[in-house]
């Protein structure tokens, strides 16, 4: 690889911009697509590569090439700085995404309880609008109070956010679907929210109820772009 | 854990070392890391990353070395068919191709 090669590779990743590096197998020439100086069988493998999130090697204009997709990390939201998710942030910091936590309760959202985690203390809806989530988002909501989060999930249901997971029990999500249905949201659309959040796996502990969630957050992440 | 090999790479090159790259780019059954997993070698002999379950980062480490001195990339190939499966083969029966660069 070249400096230059490293350099805009490491640019266009510190900005966020999905690139594929390209390397030709049999001589290791190597091109960032897209590019208008590449084949137009290139870059559109390469756009293919990145919507599916796939590293993959490809024979394209007669020659084996690797694609590398350089994605973007997956934005993962959680609304509720509260116990479960000092669990949960720690894990999810394991699985390379880029991570966000919203509460207005300021004693709760500290850097002392989530450090080096980008902390919002607005209110839930008008976060959710800073962040505008996309359809490599996922949003979390765990403070069980409806003040918080049912305008987390009136926005995140109006996004294309891939995974909506709601924590709280079966009565508990009854009723909140029941809130959002008078909000205006149709039976289709509440069914994306995950409640009870997280895979069945009988978890008792703040960790263990975290890990359930990463679980079940996992499988959707997999899916993204296989549908 | 630095989980970005990229910046590992550049952090060592830029600290003086003799750098390559190990990217796995083709898997076939059982191998334990998907395409994409790098490896990063420096001539003095420093790892970090994976290619594989740990069976094989050795042989991958020697050829970055004969990269680093020649500036020839390799593609690298290891699976059970190899005679010396043992030696440098995946034990879990999975096969690997893994290309190997010198960061220049």
């Amino acid at each position: 690889m070249t400096p230059e090669t490293l350099a805009a590779l490491t640019e266009a990743r510190a900005a966020k911009r999905p690139v594929v590096l390209a390397t030709r197998l049999t001589d290791g020439v190597q091109l960032l697509l897209p590019s208008d100086a590449a084949s137009p069988d290139l870059n559109a493998a390469a756009l293919r590569a990145l919507d599916r999130d796939e590293n993959a090697t490809k024979e394209i204009d007669g020659a084996a090439w690797f694609l590398h997709a350089y994605a973007p990390p997956v934005r993962l939201v959680i609304v509720g700085a509260v116990h479960i998710a000092q669990s949960l942030v720690p894990m999810a910091a394991h699985l390379g995404v880029s991570l966000t936590v919203v509460d207005p309760r300021r004693s709760f959202a500290t850097e002392d309880r989530f450090p080096n985690v980008t902390l919002m203390d607005d209110w839930p809806d008008e976060a959710m609008d800073k962040i505008a989530p996309d359809a490599r988002t996922a949003i979390i909501t765990l403070t069980h109070d409806p003040k918080l989060d049912d305008p987390a999930l009136d926005r995140a249901l109006k996004s294309e956010a891939f995974y909506i997971g709601s924590l709280g029990s079966k009565k508990t999500h009854a009723a909140r679907l029941a809130r959002l249905t008078a909000l205006g949201h149709d039976e289709a659309a509440l069914a994306r929210i995950k409640g009870p959040v997280g895979l069945d796996i009988g978890a008792i502990t703040a960790p263990e109820i975290a890990l359930s969630i990463l679980a079940e957050f996992i499988v959707y992440r997999r899916r993204l772009g296989k549908a | 854990m630095n989980t970005d090999m990229l910046s590992v790479a550049a952090a060592w090159k830029a600290a003086g070392e003799d750098v390559a790259i190990a990217t796995v780019t083709e898997t076939w059954g059982s191998s334990p890391r998907p395409t994409g997993s790098q490896l990063v070698v420096t001539k003095s002999g420093k790892l970090e990353g994976s290619v594989s379950g740990g069976c094989i980062e050795g042989a991958v480490a020697e050829a970055a070395v004969r990269t680093i001195e020649s500036g020839v990339p390799q593609l690298l190939d290891f699976g059970v068919s190899n005679e010396q499966a043992w030696e440098v083969g995946l034990a879990c029966g999975g096969k690997v191709k893994v290309f190997v660069e010198r960061l220049a």
